[in-house]
Parts: C-alpha cells; structure tokens; sequence
C-alpha cells in the first residue's frame, strides 16, 4: 500500500443555502478543492451523503454528481455510515489510491436539510438507529443523547455548565472562520437558558440544521508534495443500539477506530496536536474526547471547562466550532472534519490557526456511536 | 405601476370578529417556548369569510357616500372561502346591493389575495371601465392543532373602494408594484384542511425576498425612500417579520406602529396588509404619505405608495375605526376554540 495525501480542499459554508441543490453545493465545493490541488483528472468519485434519498427523493448520486462537475465515465458512488458518512466516504477514497486503483480522486461529503420538513429531518436522523429496537419508539436522535448525558451527569458528578462548555468553546474557535455557519462567540449563561431540546440537553448544545458541502483530493503523497499526508484511517462499528450496550458512557466503535488508527499512524493521543470531534450534542462531543484516549473517562467535561479544549490548550478541538458552530450538514461533515485538519497542518487556517500542528484527527460518528471513523493525518 | 387620472380608495371598513384566543393558551394545551403574539381573533358560530367581508364591505360602502349600483366589481380575496365552488363575491355583491351589474370572484394568493384585487380594482377604475371597485380581503385562517400557526391564524378582514377623480378620495394611488416567483414556502392542498409550511424557508427566501424587493421596486420607480413616508404597513403574520422588514427598508417603529395589529388581532391573512392599512388611514392626516405591502406564499407581494388626501379628517369619523373592534373582545378558552373553528365535532 502506498502512501496517501490529501491533495487539495474545498468547502462551501455551512449556511441556509435557499438558492442552491445538491449538484450546486457538491459542484462549488468540488471546484474548490480541485483548484486547491491544481488538478481535476481523477479516477473515482466518492460521495457522501445521509439524507438525500427522504430530503430530495434523490438517490443515485455518483452519477448524478459526476455528470453535474462534467465528468461522465469516471467511477463514482455514494457512501452511507449516516453522519459518518463522509468519514468512511474518506476512508474508501484513501484505499483506492493507497491500493493503485486509482491515482487521484475526488471524495466530496453534499447534505441539503434547511428546506427540508423538520419531520423529515427528524426521520432521516432516526433512521440511524434500529427501527425495531430504538427507533419506533418515537425517541428522537438528540432524546438518545439525553440518556448519555444524565447517566454522565449522575455517574461521575459533571455539572449541567461543565458539560455545555463545549457548545461554549466551539462557538469561540468559529470565530473568523468563513466557512462555519455560526462563528460568533455564545455565553454559557444562554446556552444553559434556551429551551430544553431533551431533558437535560439544551438546544444550544445541539448542532443545527445547514447546508453544506465538503471535497478533498486525494493523492499519492509523492506526487503531492504539499499534500498532509494521510497516516492513518481506520473504520469500526459498535453495538447499534443504546440498550445492547454494556456502558452507554463509552463509544465501543471509537476506541477500536482510534485504537487502530494510533497503531497504524505509529502515535500517541498525546502527539495529536488537534482534534476534530462529531459533537453533535455536548456530550457526545465530551464522550468522543474520553474515548479517543485524549482524557480519562468521567473528566472530560471538566477538561473542556477548564480550558483545556481551546486553541492554546492541551488538546485544540473543534478548530473551526465543530459541529455545533461550524455546522452539521450530516453526510458532509466527516469531510469538513477532515479538510479542516488538512487545513491546519498546512498552516492555511487563517484566525483558527493551531500554531505548530503537525498531527491532527478527525473523528466522525453515524448514529449514536455505532460507526466510527478515525483519520489521522500528519504534515510530512 | 403608475394609474391614469388619479385613483385613489374612496372608501374602506373593517371587521375583526369579538373572539379571541390567547397564545397563552395555545401553549397551555401544546407545550413549547414563548409566543409569537398575545392573541388572536377567531370567528363566532355564524361567522366564515363572508360574513365578515360582508360586514367590512358595508361600512366601506357607507364610508364612501357612494350607491352601490355604481360599484362594477366585487373581489373577495381570501384563501378559505366556505364554498369550494360558489363565489363568495356574488354573496357580497349581492348583501350590499351591488348586483346585477357587477363582475365579481374570488382571489386566491395565500395572503395577498387581497391585495391582488387591489391591483385589479386600481386597473379596471384607472381605464375608466368602471366608476367604483371593491377588493376586499378576508380570512378565517386555519392552523394545524399544535403547528407554530396555530398561535396567529386568525380572522377577520377589510374592503376597499378604488374611484377615480373627480371622486372624492380618502387616500390617491402613487402607483403600485408586484413581485412574484414560484417559491413554495406554504401551500394547502385540495381537501386538506390545514395548510403545510417550509418553517425557516418561510422567512428570508419567502417573506422578506418579496417584500423587501416588491418595496425597493416601488420606491424606486417613485423615486422615493423610506424618509418621505410618514407610515409604512407590511404584512404581519407575526410580530418579527414586519418589524425587521421595516428596520431593513429604513422605517421607524412609529412609522409601522398604527398599522401594526399582529399582537392583538393575530394573522388574518389576506385580511392583514388590508386592516394594517386601514387602521393606518384611520390615524394618517392630509398629505401623508403611506407603504403598503402584502405578502402571499407561493410567492408574491404587493406594494402600493399612497398620499392621504384631505377628506379623510371627515370620512373616517363616519364608521367604527380599525381599533373599535381590536378593543370589542370576549376570550374564549382553547375547548371553545376549537368547537368554533371545527376541531372538535358531535
């Protein structure tokens, strides 16, 4: 297997995109990261995507989105981990060209939710979970995500605010960035006042609903010499509902991703020197830290309230506001992930900028945990 | 748009039926997160679209001094017409003595039917087609139980008469502009009972796309600005909207406040830009220059530049003023409501 580098990014901003569909959010960010890696002749195309087939009755969208960049003939499919959609979307690309399949490809992450009905938006995230143990129950994603964060609260004593730092903090590193749908600092005294989304979550302490799209080329790392190259990336799945599990307070597919990726990339958690996490509420932003071996288990919302977590902290996560204030266009999101940390190892991350990054990791979560992809990039 | 010969409303009248719901209740019952307005106004038994664009239509024929036989066209704009096939215009036209010979319809454009017989009734006095036209909009707007809609849908509505000098005008014509695109931001379809929505779709690329556009395009052709207005009426399916529409075009809230009865009356609908306007004449002095415009999903709005002529001092004295019937209230609770408006049967 030969060694990969991420060749080039393009993202759109995260927003309320009224005027533009799938094939013009894929094809603006598509350009972009084509223009960034001075090249468009690639052999495959990966897309990413969730929510499509409900949202815009839209399936089959490698060919759709290959005719819409002009590019008929060239392989391409669509990956569906839910919203680690575009982490394993990233994964398959980076094996096509470690195994010699193909020598450059485009792996873009399109979601479109802000026209969609909320009812469907919510049906397209239950649809993560089991439908014949989780789901029916009507239990919404962010419901699942309440049990976590009581059963945190009470188990090891974090405190309601320590745990909504995290949208705090997120907020904060969105500042200046301009491809993050929220990147405005948020006091932690309003997190705590907006409306309950699910007891004890706030709706602050969701991710929101955006438009977005995400695209990295992908390499061999000698032939893209200013390329971050990819160390490590490594999928797993976990137990697929929250029931089956022995402790709701860790991400089985987590550990064994990072656990994976560590070993292949040959580093420590303590070598990362940024980290992006899939919080798509606080807490599971909390419990990805823990479980990506960044802090103990039970101190990861005192880690993120004492300041660890920010840009000049022990461990800078969510560099661009994460999901939270970056934004969560579902099957996008691994890619904006990933293309953030390409972003920083590269020293192209403007006002966001993680000084001295060398090694970086995303982590991008489907479902409630049961599909975890771990990247691991490092600057050569 | 510019008219021939200066038109202008001769006359107008308003009616608000005497129920009202607080929001307060509508949250009782559905549970959420503060309210959009404080209360809504909601039909009696004997009351639908027509009787209230019957009542309307009388005080303006009275406001106007006019024979009703000289009236040659009736519009009611309205999205909940009792009948799905019989005009509610041929009802009105013939309760205030306008028939035979008269044109008369119905207008549907979400919220700005209205308006939309505004626009008609401008044309067809402005060729000299006719002497006098009424365009009435009025709704008993319907929200799905526990829907963001329910706290505002509301009832009621306002009819005006359009003349051309030399009658004798309340308010002249400047001119008028309509802006509209295929933008599905809320629809009811054929035998449904309630109407579905985009949510935020329904704010920037809907309400305020149109209504600030159709505002920029008037003004423009006018060669006016906000400052040369001493009123603006925008339509107000909530508070929010025509509050930032305003802010955004360069109003004060003063300028916007006289026709500003969202919080007391709720969203009438096709009724709403027509009531905010004619509580508007019912404060506005001689020389006044007054904005209107309506929003309608689906999507459009309409925008009109009126200059407030002197015999309005007299002529609004003579029926009950817009205020009248937002203060004439008996509350009801959200059971009654919801026998009222069809929710609950036997």
């Amino acid at each position: 297997m030969r060694a990969v580098a991420v060749a080039g990014v393009g993202l759109t901003k995260v927003s309320e995109h009224w005027e533009k569909g799938l094939k013009e959010l894929f094809t603006d960010a598509a350009h972009k990261a084509f223009e960034d890696a001075g090249t468009k002749e690639i052999d495959a195309l990966y897309i990413a995507n969730m929510g499509a087939p409900i949202l815009q009755e839209q399936m089959h969208l490698g060919a759709m989105l290959a005719d819409a960049l002009g590019m008929r003939g060239v392989p391409a499919l669509s990956v569906g981990a839910a919203s680690a959609s575009g982490g394993v979307a990233f994964h398959e690309g980076v094996k096509a060209v470690a195994s010699g399949f193909a020598d450059c490809v485009l792996v873009g992450g399109v979601e479109k939710m802000s026209d969609g009905l909320p009812e469907d938006v919510l049906s397209v995230l239950a649809m993560a979970e089991d439908q014949e143990y989780t789901a029916y129950t009507g239990v919404t994603n962010t419901g699942l995500n309440a049990l976590i964060h009581r059963n945190y609260m009470e188990t090891y004593g974090a405190t309601a605010e320590e745990i909504a730092m995290f949208a705090v903090r997120g907020h904060e590193h969105a500042v200046g960035s301009k491809h993050s749908q929220y990147p405005f600092k948020v006091a932690i005294d309003r997190v705590l006042a907006s409306p309950m989304e699910a007891d004890p979550i706030h709706m602050l302490e969701c991710s929101g609903v955006g438009d977005g799209a995400a695209a990295v080329v992908l390499m061999p790392a000698d032939k893209a010499p200013e390329g971050v190259e990819v160390a490590a990336m490594s999928v797993a799945t976990g137990p697929y509902y929250l029931a089956g599990r022995k402790d709701i307070l860790t991400f089985d597919a987590v550990k064994t991703a990072a656990e994976r990726a560590y070993k292949t990339a040959g580093v420590t958690p303590e070598e990362v020197d940024l980290v992006e996490v899939h919080d798509e509420t606080t807490i599971a932003g909390v419990v990805s830290l823990e479980d990506l071996g960044f802090v103990e288990k039970g101190k990861g919302a005192a880690f993120v309230a004492d300041g660890c977590t920010l840009r000049g902290g022990e461990v800078p996560t969510n560099t661009f506001g994460g999901l939270k204030a970056r934004g969560h266009p579902l099957g996008a999101t691994g890619l904006y992930q990933v293309g953030e940390v390409a972003l920083q190892l590269q020293g192209r991350a403007g006002p966001c900028q993680v000084e001295g990054a060398r090694v970086g990791l995303a982590e991008s979560l489907g479902g409630l945990g049961s599909t975890c992809a771990v990247t691991i990039l490092r600057r050569s | 748009m510019k008219t021939v010969g200066g038109v202008g409303i001769v006359g107008y009248g308003a009616y608000i039926p005497m129920n009202r719901l607080r929001a307060s209740e509508v949250k009782r019952v559905w549970g959420g997160s503060g309210t959009p307005i404080e209360e809504k106004s909601v039909v009696a038994m004997d009351e639908d679209t027509v009787t209230i664009a019957v009542e309307s239509a009388r005080y303006a024929v009275r406001r106007a001094g006019i024979d009703p036989q000289e009236i040659g066209a009736v519009y009611v704009g309205t999205e909940s017409k009792p009948y799905a096939v019989k005009p509610s215009g041929t009802v009105v036209a013939e309760a205030i003595g306008a028939t035979p010979h008269v044109t008369a319809a119905d207008y549907e454009f979400a919220c700005k039917a209205g308006t939309e017989a505004f626009q008609t009734c401008i044309g067809l006095v402005s060729s000299g087609m006719m002497k006098y036209a009424m365009a009435i909009g009025a709704d008993t707007a319907q929200g799905r139980p526990g829907d963001a809609l329910e706290y505002t849908a509301s009832c009621g509505g306002a009819a005006f008469i359009f003349g051309k000098k030399p009658a004798r005008t309340l308010a002249e014509i400047e001119g008028s502009c309509s802006y509209v695109t295929d933008t599905p931001d809320f629809w009811r379809r054929e035998h449904e009972m309630y109407p579905r929505h985009g949510n935020r779709f329904t704010g920037e690329p809907a309400y305020f796309k149109h209504v600030i556009g159709a505002a920029k395009e008037l003004m423009g052709e006018l060669g006016t600005e906000a400052g040369d207005y001493n009123y603006a009426v925008f339509h107000q399916p909530n508070v929010k909207f025509p509050i930032k529409a305003a802010r955004t075009l360069g109003f004060s809230m003063d300028a916007i406040k006289p026709g500003l009865i969202v919080p007391f009356v709720g969203n009438t609908y096709s009724g709403s830009t027509p009531l905010g306007l004619a509580a508007t004449l019912d404060v506005a002095n001689p020389g006044d220059r007054i904005l209107a415009v309506s929003y309608g999903s689906g999507a459009g709005s309409d925008a009109f530049s009126l200059t407030v002529q002197d015999a309005i001092t007299n002529d609004r004295r003579l029926e009950p003023a817009v205020s009248m019937f937002v203060d004439r209230k008996r509350y009801i609770d959200y059971s009654v409501y919801s026998k009222l408006r069809g929710k609950i049967v036997k």
